[in-house]
């Protein structure tokens, strides 16, 4: 380890998901005295959609809001030494590069690099293969020419070296989401690539600032059981690391939102499996010794955490296209609603069972049994929404789904009102495993002079 | 009472599994939490019928962790239900009822 052992390293997190809230990042950027500002934008299915975006035009395939997001952060940045971190890149890390480098201009900021993380996109050594497929059993080349993306999830490596390399901003395509903070905390503190514990505890923190405001109170307010302050001004975490890998986890003050032991566990165990193994490039996180405290109001502390050594392959993700999904909604009201809307379900049901499958159709009634799975069968609320989805390759006939439910206005029971009618493709996601020595990442440099 | 007087919980989803922590507001509770949150039990409350269900225990935070194999119907990408993610799950799990406590106690 080199640095001093009292050096804490700021990390803020300023995005939970592709379409999350802008304004909180700015307030981070401005007032966190943060080191850096990460933002994970990239779900499982998002980069499959961006590389269909890519093949249509080669100039895109990265965030759609990366313009947005780095026009309101960039200038707080700059001025506050913020270096920015973010899988914003997607399917087109090079030319998300090339746009924050043009925008950097256009503000007339000056002396500015931008990195792109290259080559997390393996679909050319992993289309054809007869590679298992994790969640099915079958085989990458049943998938055949549905196959659109497959993108393997790299570790801290080329991040690391980019901001060795002084880059301001580094854009990534598919990365695993803790490896954004990690990062940044193995080139401050010189963490050494294979102590696992060290490395562990870095990905903790990662995953609990991942989600961003999910952290904070976001996602967790339960009236009377579990309130949260000023939920519409949500502010976004903060963690002050130390070189032991322990840290303070807190949001800005005024900020809303709150941030204590409780949202730390809920969010400490998201989408967790195992909590002895959580798999990432760089490590096997093992959550099980993690502990926190609440030291003052919107102040924990978090600490324990361990690590085991990185696995021997690495994830793909793969993208292809799937079946399309049709859907139709009609809402009943009044005395009887219920039953005038079973009736509508049952006449819908009759006219699609002969052309679908009924194994893939699915009759609901919002309100009664959509998604409760505890209700009981009998319940009469005074307003009630029929929704009907079935899945089929054949486009046209996923439309004809919602048009059946849409005729109900004048072909089905009395007083149905508010249709609505959707057909979408389905990009479907599944995972494999390669050899690391199979995956090339590489950084692109753009300088604003 | 209900398991909503007791604990907090949060649902995540990872393809076709369901993944939900349950998380006493009180860690003495813990002990209460773990015999009564059983697999058997959340299979039933749900109606998971065949889905595989993994039971974590995190006693050192007062938590479970529950992850439920085949919940999704396909996962995100390929079920036709409203809430594909099954978010609502965990909350649904918060009516199951906790023998052996009378009095409520909110955090």
């Amino acid at each position: 380890m080199n640095g001093t052992t009292d050096k804490v390293v700021r990390l803020g997190s300023g995005a939970g998901y592709s379409g999350d809230r802008i304004e909180p990042a700015v307030d981070l950027a401005a007032s966190g005295r943060i080191d850096y500002l990460c933002f994970e934008c990239l779900a499982e299915r998002t980069i499959a959609i961006a590389q269909g975006r890519r093949q249509r035009d080669p100039d895109a395939g990265f965030d759609i809001l990366l313009e947005e997001r780095l026009r309101a952060v960039l200038p707080a940045c700059h001025a506050n030494g913020v270096k920015i971190i973010s899988n914003m890149g997607a399917a087109n890390p090079l030319a998300a590069a090339r746009v924050a480098a043009r925008i950097a201009g256009e503000l007339g900021l000056h002396d500015l690099t931008v990195a792109a993380v290259l080559g997390d996109d393996v679909l050319p050594e992993v289309a054809g293969s007869t590679l298992p497929l994790t969640e099915t059993g079958e085989r990458v080349d049943d998938l055949g020419d549905r196959l659109v993306s497959a993108n393997a999830y790299l570790g801290i490596e080329k991040v690391v070296e980019a901001l060795a390399g002084g880059a301001d901003i580094v854009l990534t395509g598919r990365i695993g989401d803790p490896a954004l903070f990690l990062a940044p905390l193995v080139y401050e503190f010189g963490w050494r690539d294979d102590d696992w514990t060290l490395l562990g505890r870095g990905t903790i923190v990662g995953h609990l600032l991942e989600c961003a405001g999910q952290l904070t109170g976001g996602y967790f307010a339960d009236p009377g059981y579990k309130d949260v302050p000023d939920l519409a001004r949500l502010g976004f975490p903060i963690a002050e690391v130390s070189t032991d890998g322990s840290a303070v986890l807190t949001k800005l003050a005024g900020s809303g939102g709150r941030l204590t032991v409780a949202t730390c566990k809920e969010q400490l165990l998201y989408e967790i499996q195992d909590p002895a193994a959580y798999p990432q490039a760089d490590v096997v996180a093992d959550i099980r010794s993690v502990r926190f405290e609440e030291i003052a109001p919107d102040r924990v502390r978090v600490t324990g955490g361990d690590g085991a050594p990185r696995p021997a392959k690495l994830k793909v993700s793969l993208g292809y296209r799937g079946d399309f999904i049709g859907e139709g909604q009609m809402s009943y009201a009044g005395p009887n609603a219920v039953a005038r809307a079973q009736l509508a379900l049952d006449i819908v049901r009759e006219r699609l069972e002969p052309l679908i499958d009924p194994a893939n159709l699915r009759f609901d009634m919002i309100g009664v049994n959509s998604v409760d799975r505890t209700a009981p069968g009998d319940i009469q609320p005074t307003e009630v929404r029929i929704r009907v989805a079935g899945r089929t390759p054949d486009s046209r006939l996923a439309h004809r789904i919602g048009s059946e439910v849409e005729a109900l206005y004048t072909n089905g029971p009395a007083g149905g009102g508010g249709a609505f009618v959707s057909t979408r493709e389905v990009i479907a996601v599944v995972s494999t495993m390669i050899d690391r020595d199979q995956v090339a990442p590489r950084l692109h440099y753009e300088r604003v002079p | 009472m209900n398991l909503s007087e007791l604990a907090h919980v949060r649902t995540g989803d990872k393809g076709d599994t369901s993944q939900i922590s349950v998380i006493a507001f009180d860690e003495a509770d813990y002990p209460l939490l773990a015999e009564q949150v059983t697999p058997e039990r959340v299979r039933a409350h749900l109606r998971l019928r065949d889905c595989a269900i993994q039971r974590y225990e995190l006693p050192g935070l007062g938590a479970l962790n529950f992850v439920i194999g085949g919940a999704l119907e396909g996962g995100v990408t390929r079920s036709l239900a409203i809430d594909p993610h099954g978010k609502t799950l965990g909350s649904q799990l918060l009516s199951l009822a906790i023998p052996g406590r009378i009095n409520a106690n909110n955090e």
